[in-house]
C-alpha cells in the first residue's frame, strides 16, 4: 500500500537525513519506526505526507506518486491520511467538537455527518465531557485524544502517528497506544514513530529501526533494540 | 456544496475574528488609520482645490478704454473676448460704474473727491474685466487684444490700456505657484496612500503569521487552499468595513472641531459643510477601499504559508 523507494534527503546545508530508504506497508498492518532522535523518523514521516519532498527516490501510496500529485489529488490523498502530531497540532482557537469538525468539513461532509460523528468520535476517545473545551484548557493526554480522534474521524485507510506519546506520562501514553490498536483492529494501517521502548515491547508488531538515516533492521514481529 | 463550504468559510471567518481579540483589534485599529488618512487627504485635496479656485477667481485683466471709445465698439471687443476658449467670463464697467466704484474706494480721500468735483466731466472710461479659466491663459487674451481685433470698426485705438503687462509678473508667479502646489498636493497624496497601504499590508501579514501554524494544520488534515484561505479573506474584509465605519464616524468630531478654523484660514469650503454634503460619496470610499485593502492583504498574505 505504501512503497518507500530509494528514498534519500538532503537538505540545503549538505546535510543527509536519509539515505536510500527501502520498505513496504502492507494495508492493515501495524508499523513502528523506531530510532534515536536525529535518526531520520520525523523526516521519513514528513515526506510521507509530502510536507518535503524527497531529494531522490519516490513514496508511492496504492500506486500514486505521492509528490507529484497535483493539487486537488494531495487534498484527497491527505483525507485519506489521518495524522498525530507529537505536539498534537490542535486549531488553538477552536473547540475540541470544533477541531474534529474542521476535519470533516475539508472533506466536504454535511452538516448532519458532523452532527452525529463527533460526538461519536469523542466518546471513543474517551473526551465526550471535554467537547467544548479549548485546547489551552486541556491537559496533553487529553489534547492528544482530540487530535486521535480528529484523525480517525473521516475513516481514513492510514493513520500516522509521529511521537504522539512524546509529552505523555506512562498512563496517557497506555492509553493512547490502546486507542491506537483498536484503530488498526478497526482494519486501519498504523504508522507510528517513537522511542518509547516498553510501547514497542508491549506492542509485538513489526519494527523498523532507524539509525543515522538508514533502516538498521526491519523484523515482523520486533523488539526495541538499539 | 458550495452554499455549504460559503457558509462554513464566512462563519469561521467571523468566529476567527472574534476569537482571536487582541490581534484583531490591533488589526482593525491599524486600517482605521490608515483609511483616515486616505479620508483626510481627500478633504484636503478639496480644501486645497477649492483655496485655489478662490485665488485664480481674485485674478483678472482690466481693459480700460478711452473715453471716446463707443459702447457698441466695447461690447462687440466683449462679445468676440467670450468667444474666446480660455475667457470664462466677461465683465463691462460702464464709464458710470467705474466712478461710482472709485468714489467709493476712495471714500475717506476728501482731498480726490474734491479733486474730482471740480472736473466737468466723468474722467473715468470704461473697461471690460476678464477672468480666464486658467492663469497662464492670460498672455494668449492679451496677444489677442494686441491684435487687430481689438481695433474699433472706423480703425481708430480705443484700447487706452491691458494691465495685464503690469501685473504680468505677480499673475506668472502666481500661475506656477498654483501649479506647484497642485503637482505637489498630489504627489503627497499618492505617497500617503501608499504608505498607508504598505502598513496595512504588513499588519495584516502579522496578524496572520501568527496563524502560520494553523494554516499548515488545516492543509495536513486535508483542507483545500479556498478553503484554508476563506475565512482569512472574510476576517480582511471584517478589518476593512469595520475600519470604515470607525473611520467616518471620527471624522464628525474633527471635522466639526476644525472646521471654522480651515474655513478662515483657507479661505476656502468649510470642512465639516464638505463632510456632511460629501457624507455618503465619502463614505463609499473608505467602505470600498477598506474592504479591498483587507481583502488583497489577506489574499497574499496567507498564499506564502499554502506552499505545503
Amino acid at each position: 500500500m505504501i512503497y518507500f523507494d530509494n528514498v534519500s534527503k538532503i537538505y540545503k546545508d549538505g546535510v543527509k537525513v536519509l539515505k536510500e530508504i527501502n520498505f513496504a506497508i502492507d494495508r492493515g498492518e501495524f508499523v513502528s519506526i523506531v530510532g534515536h532522535s536525529g535518526a531520520g523518523k520525523t523526516t521519513l514521516i514528513k515526506i510521507l505526507l509530502a510536507e518535503e519532498s524527497p531529494t531522490e527516490g519516490k513514496v508511492s501510496f496504492d500506486s500514486l506518486d505521492v509528490h507529484s500529485l497535483p493539487r486537488s489529488g494531495m487534498t484527497q490523498f491527505r483525507q485519506k491520511v489521518g495524522t498525530v502530531f507529537q505536539d498534537f497540532r490542535l486549531l488553538p482557537n477552536k473547540t475540541a467538537y470544533e477541531n474534529i469538525a474542521f476535519a470533516m468539513e475539508a472533506a466536504g461532509r454535511t452538516d448532519e455527518e458532523i452532527e452525529n460523528d463527533v460526538p461519536t468520535v469523542l466518546e471513543i476517545v474517551d473526551l465526550a465531557d471535554k467537547m467544548w473545551s479549548f485546547p489551552h484548557e486541556m491537559s496533553g493526554g487529553e489534547k492528544q485524544r482530540v487530535a486521535i480522534a480528529r484523525a480517525i474521524v473521516n475513516q481514513p485507510d492510514v493513520i500516522i502517528a509521529d511521537e504522539p506519546t512524546g509529552n505523555l506520562d506512562p498512563i496517557n501514553t497506555y492509553e493512547i497506544v490502546q486507542i491506537l490498536k483498536k484503530i488498526n483492529d478497526g482494519g486501519a494501517t498504523v504508522i507510528l514513530t517513537t522511542h518509547n521502548k516498553g510501547v514497542i515491547d508491549d506492542l509485538g508488531r513489526r519494527v523498523i529501526t532507524m539509525e543515522g538515516g538508514k533502516v538498521l533492521r526491519d523484523d515482523k514481529k520486533g523488539r526495541y533494540v538499539l | 456544496m458550495l452554499w455549504t463550504n460559503t457558509k462554513r468559510i464566512v462563519r469561521s471567518g467571523f468566529v476567527h475574528f472574534w476569537r482571536n481579540g487582541v490581534v484583531s483589534l490591533a488589526s482593525v485599529l491599524v486600517v482605521t488609520v490608515t483609511l483616515f488618512v486616505i479620508g483626510s487627504l481627500i478633504i484636503l485635496q478639496a480644501v486645497l482645490d477649492s483655496s485655489l479656485d478662490n485665488i485664480k477667481n481674485k485674478v483678472d485683466v482690466n481693459i480700460y478704454f478711452n473715453i471716446n471709445a463707443s459702447e457698441d465698439d466695447i461690447l462687440a471687443i466683449g462679445k468676440s473676448l467670450e468667444n474666446l476658449p480660455e475667457v470664462s467670463s466677461v465683465e463691462y464697467v460702464t464709464e458710470e460704474e467705474a466712478l461710482a466704484n472709485f468714489k467709493e474706494r476712495h471714500k475717506d480721500d476728501h482731498l480726490t473727491l474734491q479733486a474730482l468735483d471740480e472736473l466737468d466731466d466723468n474722467p473715468l472710461g470704461a473697461s471690460l474685466n476678464v477672468r480666464a479659466k486658467d492663469t497662464s491663459q492670460y498672455e494668449s487674451i492679451a496677444k489677442f487684444l494686441d491684435s487687430k481685433n481689438a481695433l474699433s470698426q472706423d480703425g481708430g485705438i480705443i484700447i487706452d490700456k491691458i494691465n495685464y503687462y503690469q501685473n504680468k509678473t505677480v499673475i506668472d508667479r502666481l500661475t506656477k505657484i498654483i501649479a506647484g502646489a497642485e503637482s505637489m498636493g498630489f504627489a503627497v497624496t499618492i505617497l500617503m496612500i501608499i504608505i498607508s497601504i504598505i502598513i496595512t499590508f504588513n499588519t495584516i501579514r502579522l496578524a496572520i503569521f501568527i496563524s502560520r501554524e494553523e494554516i499548515s494544520v488545516m492543509k495536513l488534515v486535508g483542507a483545500s487552499n479556498k478553503y484554508v484561505r476563506g475565512p482569512f479573506i472574510v476576517e480582511g474584509v471584517m478589518y476593512g468595513a469595520i475600519s470604515s465605519f470607525i473611520a467616518i464616524l471620527v471624522f464628525y468630531p474633527v471635522t466639526l472641531w476644525l472646521g471654522d478654523a480651515t474655513e478662515n484660514f483657507f479661505g476656502g469650503i468649510n470642512i465639516f459643510n464638505y463632510y456632511v454634503s460629501n457624507f455618503g460619496q465619502l463614505f463609499l470610499v473608505l467602505f470600498g477601499s477598506g474592504i479591498l485593502l483587507g481583502m488583497i492583504s489577506s489574499f497574499l498574505a496567507v498564499r506564502k504559508y499554502l506552499k505545503i
